[in-house]
Formats: C-alpha cells, sequence, structure tokens
C-alpha cells in the first residue's frame, strides 16, 4: 500500500528550507538608491547633478550659520571677530530680538505682557480647534479677546469689563426676545450691549486707576507682535463677516444681494495696498488734526473688508458646491432659514471650505507686512526701517530677513498643519 | 448698516475739520506734545536707536522745537513717514511738523503748499563708484548704470546731468537707501547715486569704505529743510526762528554746556541777550516764553553741536561741514539778526 502510495507521490518535502534573506541587490540601502535614486542613466545624471547642487547650498549656508557671531556691539565688530573668515552676524538678533518681536516703543518692563497674551492665545484658540478639549474651556475663549485688549493695551481693567458686560448682556436680551423673531432679538441684543457700554464708559472714566496697567498706546505696538496682532484679530473677524456676506450674497432679498455684491467685488478688486494708503493718508483729510482715531483700528478695518470678501468668495464656493437636496430637506423639517443654515447648511458648506480659507489665512498673515509700506513698524517695517538704518547694523540683510522668514514660516507650517489634520478628521471627501 | 454710519460720521467730522487747525501753537499746547514727522530710518538723520529712543540730524530739529514750544524736548510724537506719505501727512494735520531730509523745491512750497523754513542741511547729489573702476569724474560714466531711486528729485537731476553732459547711463531704479546699498555692492550697478550725505552715511557701513570714492561733482542743490503747513504763519515763524537760534548760537559759543550760565545774568554782547531773553521781548512777539531759545539750544545744543553729535567727522556718518559751515568759516549758515 505505501508503496503504491509512494510512487504515486514522486518526492514529499519533510522539512522548510529556512527563509533566506533577499538578494543584496534587492535589498537594503542599495536597493533603494537603485530604485530611486539610479533607476535609469538619466535619473543617475540628475540625481548627481542634484546632490552638488545641495553640496554648493550647504558649504554656502554652513559656514555662515556655524561660524555666526552671537555677541558683538556692530556690524563693524562683528567683521573684526570674523577677521575675513565667512559667518554671519546674528549679533544683530541678540541685540535687537525685542525690537524685532515687539517694536523699538513698547515698554520694556511690559514685555510679559504680549507674551502672556501669546500665550493665553493657545488656551483659548483650543477648545475652538480641537474638539477633544473639554468644553468648558470655551468660557476662556469668551474671555479672551478682553483679557488681551487689557494686556496689550493696558490701562484699566475696567474697560475690558465693561465691554464684557455689554456682549453679556446684549445675548441676554437677545436670548429673551429670539423667541418672538431673530431680527427683533438681534437688534434688542445690540441696543442692550451699547447702553451698558454707554453706561459703563462712565465708571471707566471714574476710576480710571482701577486695577490698571501701564497704558500702551497703538503707535507704540510693533515688530511681530504687530503682524500676530494684525493677523490674528482680521482672521477671527473676517470669518464671520466672510460668512454673513456669502449668506447675503446668496439672500432673495434684492437690496441685501446687491449690498453684498457690491461690495464683495468693490473690495476684491482694489489692492491691499491701496486699502492701506487709504486707511493712512486719505482717512486723514476727512477727520479733523488732532483726532486719534487709531492707525491700527483703521488698518484692522481695511484688512478685515479685504479678507472677509475673499472668504466669503471661499464660502460661496462650499454654498454652491453643496446639493440642492441638502436644503429642500432642511425647509421640509420645517426648520426657518436661521436653523436651516446654522444646523444643515454651514456646518457641510463649511467643512468644504477649509482648504479655502486656511489659504486665506496664511496669506492675510502674510500680508500684513504691507503695514510697513505705510511706516508701521512691523517685523519688516522694523527691519527695513530703523534697524538698518543705524549705523551699528547698516548692511546685515541675511540674518534679518532670515530670521523674519523664519517666524513666519512657523506661524505659517502650523496652520498649515492643523488644516490638514482637521480634513482627514472630517474627511470632506464622502468616502 | 454700519457702514453708512462710519461714512456720515466721517463726512460729519469733515466738516469739522475745517474749522479746527487755525493755530497749530495752541494745538500743541493743548495736546502738550509736538507731533513731528521724521523719516522711516536714515542713518544720521533719523531713526530709533536700541533702546527706541529717537536720534539723529533731524530729529534733533523735532526736539528743539518741542523744547521752544513746549519747555520739555521729550514731549515729541515722532510720526514716521515714507517719502509717499509725508506730504500728506502733513497736509492733513496729522503732523505738526516735518523734518524728514526733504528737498525744498519751487512746486512743493507753492503748488503742495508747504512753508519751507529754511535750509537745515545744505545738500547735493553725489556718485559713489568702486575705486576698482578707475573713474575720478563723473563725466568719465559713460555708459554706466546707475543705481537711483525712483520717485525722488535725484531721479530727475541724473537725468538732466547726462544730457547736459552728452552721455549715456542705464538706470536701475531702487526703492530704498538699503536696497540701493544692496545692489550697489552686489554689482548690479556701476555706481550709486542719492545726496552726497546719505552716500557717505551708506559708505560707512561698507565692510572696506577705502575701496569706494565719492566722485568729487555734485551735480545738483538739495537744500533740506523742516516745513510746516501753509496757512498758519505764526507757526511756521517759531518754527523758522527756533533753527535760527540754533544756528545764531553756535555763531555766538552758546553750547549747550554754558546757556543756562550766559542766561543767568546779562552780558556784554546785546544779541545774545535779546536771544537768550535777558533783553527785550523777543519770546513774547512769537507767543513763547522769553527763555524759548535758552531751552531751544539746551534741548541738543547748537547747530555745531548736533552737527557733531549726529552726522559730524567723529561720527560713523563723517561728514564734514562744508557748506553747513557758519558764514564765517566759509559756509552758508547765515541766521538773520536777532532783534
Amino acid at each position: 500500500m505505501s508503496d503504491t502510495h509512494a510512487q504515486s507521490v514522486p518526492f514529499v518535502r519533510e522539512s522548510f528550507i529556512p527563509e533566506a534573506p533577499p538578494p543584496e541587490t534587492d535589498t537594503g540601502v542599495v536597493a533603494w538608491l537603485r530604485k530611486n535614486l539610479f533607476s535609469t542613466w538619466a535619473y543617475a545624471l540628475l540625481t548627481i547633478a542634484a546632490l552638488y547642487v545641495i553640496y554648493v547650498i550647504l558649504a554656502g549656508v554652513l559656514p555662515w550659520l556655524l561660524n555666526g557671531v552671537w555677541n558683538a556691539d556692530s556690524i563693524q565688530q562683528c567683521r573684526e571677530i570674523l577677521a575675513g573668515e565667512r559667518g554671519g552676524c546674528f549679533a544683530v538678533l541678540t541685540e535687537r530680538w525685542n525690537q524685532l518681536l515687539f517694536g523699538f516703543s513698547y515698554p520694556t518692563e511690559a514685555y510679559w505682557r504680549p507674551t502672556l497674551a501669546f500665550a493665553l492665545l493657545f488656551v483659548a484658540a483650543a477648545p475652538v480647534l480641537f474638539t477633544s478639549v473639554p468644553r468648558i474651556l470655551l468660557v476662556a475663549t469668551l474671555l479672551y479677546p478682553f483679557a488681551a485688549y487689557w494686556l496689550l493695551w493696558g490701562g484699566t481693567i475696567l474697560a475690558p469689563l465693561v465691554g464684557l458686560l455689554g456682549v453679556i448682556g446684549g445675548y441676554l436680551v437677545y436670548r429673551r426676545l429670539i423667541d418672538r423673531s431673530f431680527a427683533y432679538g438681534l437688534l434688542g441684543g445690540i441696543v442692550a450691549a451699547a447702553a451698558i457700554m454707554w453706561l459703563g464708559g462712565f465708571v471707566v472714566a471714574d476710576q480710571p486707576r482701577f486695577l490698571s496697567l501701564l497704558p500702551v498706546q497703538s503707535r507704540d505696538m510693533g515688530g511681530f507682535m504687530l503682524n500676530m496682532l494684525l493677523g490674528v484679530i482680521c482672521v477671527s473677524l473676517s470669518l464671520p463677516i466672510g460668512i454673513l456676506l456669502a449668506l447675503g450674497r446668496q439672500s432673495s432679498l434684492p437690496i441685501i444681494k446687491w449690498i453684498c455684491v457690491v461690495f464683495i467685488e468693490f473690495v476684491r478688486g482694489v489692492p491691499l495696498i491701496t486699502l492701506l494708503f487709504v486707511a493712512n493718508v486719505v482717512l486723514a483729510y476727512f477727520l479733523p488734526p488732532g483726532t486719534t482715531f487709531d492707525l491700527i483700528l483703521r488698518v484692522i478695518i481695511m484688512i478685515t473688508m479685504f479678507a472677509s470678501a475673499y472668504i466669503a468668495e471661499v464660502i460661496r464656493g462650499g454654498l454652491a458646491a453643496l446639493p440642492r437636496g441638502q436644503y429642500e430637506a432642511a425647509d421640509s423639517l420645517g426648520l426657518d432659514y436661521a436653523q436651516a443654515m446654522r444646523l444643515v447648511i454651514l456646518p457641510q458648506a463649511l467643512k468644504i471650505s477649509i482648504p479655502g480659507i486656511v489659504n486665506v489665512a496664511v496669506g492675510l498673515f502674510k500680508d500684513t507686512t504691507l503695514v510697513s509700506i505705510i511706516s508701521m513698524f512691523d517685523l519688516v517695517g522694523m527691519i527695513r526701517g530703523p534697524i538698518l538704518a543705524s549705523t551699528d547694523w547698516g548692511g546685515v540683510y541675511w540674518e534679518l530677513f532670515g530670521f523674519a522668514a523664519l517666524l513666519f514660516f512657523v506661524v505659517c507650517y502650523g496652520i498649515s498643519q492643523y488644516s490638514q489634520w482637521l480634513e482627514r478628521r472630517l474627511a470632506t471627501d464622502h468616502r | 448698516m454700519t457702514k453708512t454710519v462710519v461714512l456720515g460720521a466721517l463726512a460729519g467730522v469733515g466738516l469739522l475739520a475745517g474749522a479746527a487747525g487755525a493755530a497749530t501753537l495752541d494745538d500743541v499746547k493743548q495736546r502738550g506734545t509736538l507731533n513731528c514727522g521724521v523719516v522711516t530710518g536714515l542713518p544720521g538723520f533719523g531713526a530709533p536707536n536700541a533702546n527706541g529712543e529717537w536720534e539723529g540730524f533731524d530729529v534733533s530739529m523735532c526736539r528743539a522745537v518741542a523744547a521752544a514750544v513746549l519747555g520739555d524736548p521729550t514731549a515729541v510724537q515722532f510720526v514716521p513717514t515714507t517719502g509717499k506719505t509725508r506730504f500728506t501727512a502733513l497736509a492733513s494735520g496729522e503732523i505738526d511738523m516735518l523734518a524728514r531730509n526733504t528737498t525744498w523745491t519751487f512746486s512743493r512750497d507753492t503748488d503742495l503748499k508747504f512753508d519751507f523754513i529754511g535750509v537745515n542741511y545744505y545738500d547735493g547729489q553725489g556718485f559713489l563708484v568702486p575705486k576698482a573702476l578707475g573713474v575720478t569724474s563723473a563725466k568719465d560714466l559713460d555708459g554706466a548704470t546707475v543705481c537711483i531711486q525712483t520717485g525722488t528729485t535725484t531721479e530727475l537731476n541724473l537725468a538732466d546731468f547726462f544730457r547736459k553732459n552728452n552721455i549715456s547711463y542705464e538706470p536701475v531704479p531702487v526703492e530704498t537707501q538699503a536696497e540701493g546699498q544692496q545692489q550697489y555692492l552686489a554689482g548690479a550697478c556701476d555706481t550709486y547715486t542719492t545726496d552726497a550725505s546719505g552716500l557717505a552715511a551708506t559708505r560707512a557701513t561698507f565692510e572696506n569704505p577705502g575701496d569706494h570714492v565719492i566722485l568729487p561733482e555734485i551735480i545738483s542743490k538739495e537744500p533740506l529743510a523742516p516745513l510746516v503747513r501753509h496757512g498758519d504763519n505764526d507757526w511756521a515763524d517759531i518754527v523758522r526762528w527756533t533753527l535760527n537760534a540754533l544756528i545764531a548760537a553756535e555763531e555766538m559759543g552758546i553750547t549747550s554746556a554754558n546757556v543756562t550760565e550766559l542766561a543767568a545774568s546779562a552780558g556784554d554782547n546785546p544779541e545774545m541777550n535779546r536771544l537768550l531773553g535777558n533783553e527785550g521781548n523777543l519770546g513774547e512777539m512769537i507767543g513763547l516764553s522769553n527763555d524759548w531759545a535758552v531751552k531751544a539750544i539746551g534741548a541738543g545744543g547748537n547747530y555745531g553741536e548736533i552737527f557733531e553729535k549726529t552726522i559730524g567727522e567723529n561720527t560713523p556718518i563723517g561728514l564734514a561741514r562744508g557748506l553747513n559751515a557758519q558764514w564765517t568759516d566759509g559756509g552758508l549758515l547765515y541766521s538773520p539778526p536777532f532783534r
């Protein structure tokens, strides 16, 4: 029996061959190199050329970076220390870092205030940006604008407190009246807030020293702080305004629709720098001499207008991308306009618009450097104006502009990474 | 809706604007600070230092006026202006005076409706070339590439000069002094032209200043002068005579060190007595206290002291007095008498 069987199966292997590593040429560094860098002779040539370029760049940059001088009083001293060798003069950063970050006239003893405001920004932004953060922290988000105002501008704490009370009072009145109609509630809320702020104004005027920080004028703000300030305020203001404009543009009420269309098209048709010149130069003609209609406020208004027009168009794209059925579904549920928008349409439309909104935000943040043209000393303005014009540091270009580029890169890259994470989380591609 | 409110408010205040702003002196006194327009940054002439305090030749002029009017040289709100925003800032009343290396020209004085109150620096346009180029005169620059700041009087002067001498050039437009310096050092142009003071300041920051020369030709007159708006002659007088007081003080030997001592009692020199308020009532005539000049000189010294401190030969800028010496030393500074 067994013989027969044995003949029908000529060979039965009784042990496994030990696992062997793949051939040398198909594994490890060599294979990776061959596959990715030297797969054909043309690629090989390109690889070698690219390596050479990288070498040339590093050979130039590394000695400059590593051999840099960090302690000197002027560029002349830097040159003496370097004695003809190659090296950056980073001493300008160690000597003028405070001017680059805070501007030249922010009081030195108050530097902790913008720093604290910057740190708190993360606390305040966290519950908005990450859903895993406890919801109770939203209170911090609500309080943040007032706290930041107090920290940055100083003065009595009563001023931001009155502002906060006004907002809370307005909101309570709005909640009371919203049952009758949305417009009624909105109007009542605004009136209540204005009344509280007006009355509070007397208290503030009466007690200017109550829990007071050293007041700082707007014109004393500068450096990267000014860029951050303009960027954060304008982005956070332009988002709600942009949503309203986008909705207004789709409205069936002709007057609202046309106001929104004209505003958006006009603002988008004008370069930002023109708007800034208007803010700086032309508005001054309309104001009585010596009026202190704050330049920063004027610039914030202009940049916000500009950004909200762009965001409105981005969101309009999101609204248009929603299937018609979503609108009809919301209607058939018996939701009114505000509810339909808030609960059904906008959450989906905004989700679609995230990449576009982030794009505008990043662009806007970088555009804040344009204020250096209207002689405000933001980061770039500080470099182009006072620092390069001083006899100590005239001629230090790469170090200063490299530093500016680094700061902007960190912030913009952070925003971009966050938005990619958010997109993955919300999975906007309807898989 | 908010927009209309804002526009309405703007129109309203616009009407008020005409009524206010007649007497600058009263505004300044009431405000307690002088709003002085300065450059955003020009070596030696005006820039904030490492401590954030403005200093420089033009800045000292602001401080002297503030001292004369308010008695405090630090009571100045410096408003930085660019070449593009300087005139609107002054015309709109945002600043009370402009001390920003501005050339006094016919059209700026008349058409733009400003009053230049007197020259505080006599400048002229020159050329900076590398020594290696082997050029000794601006007339040898036929066919050269020239770095030139756009929108300035120097641009027009350059065209005039080359046309007059029947030679050609190729302009390389730059926006700021710093950019011009960079382009020139990078070899983008054979020569860099701007006011001679600016060239000296630029050269001072070079790694090897000795490798570059400023050609002897000065191809234009650039009288740099502080200016005020048309229409308030009292205010113009105050600024004008503050400058004259600084110039006269140098001529009479009054310095920041001895001004208090000299002003303490009347001396032998009647004009010095009048200037320092020990005789007559010159201060009253311009609506100031009688020791206005004492304060102005005490702020930063007389004209010569300011010059030496900010742009003179012992500073990195290293400018010689040249045309800006007193008339008694062969220069052009000549203050009308204080009488």
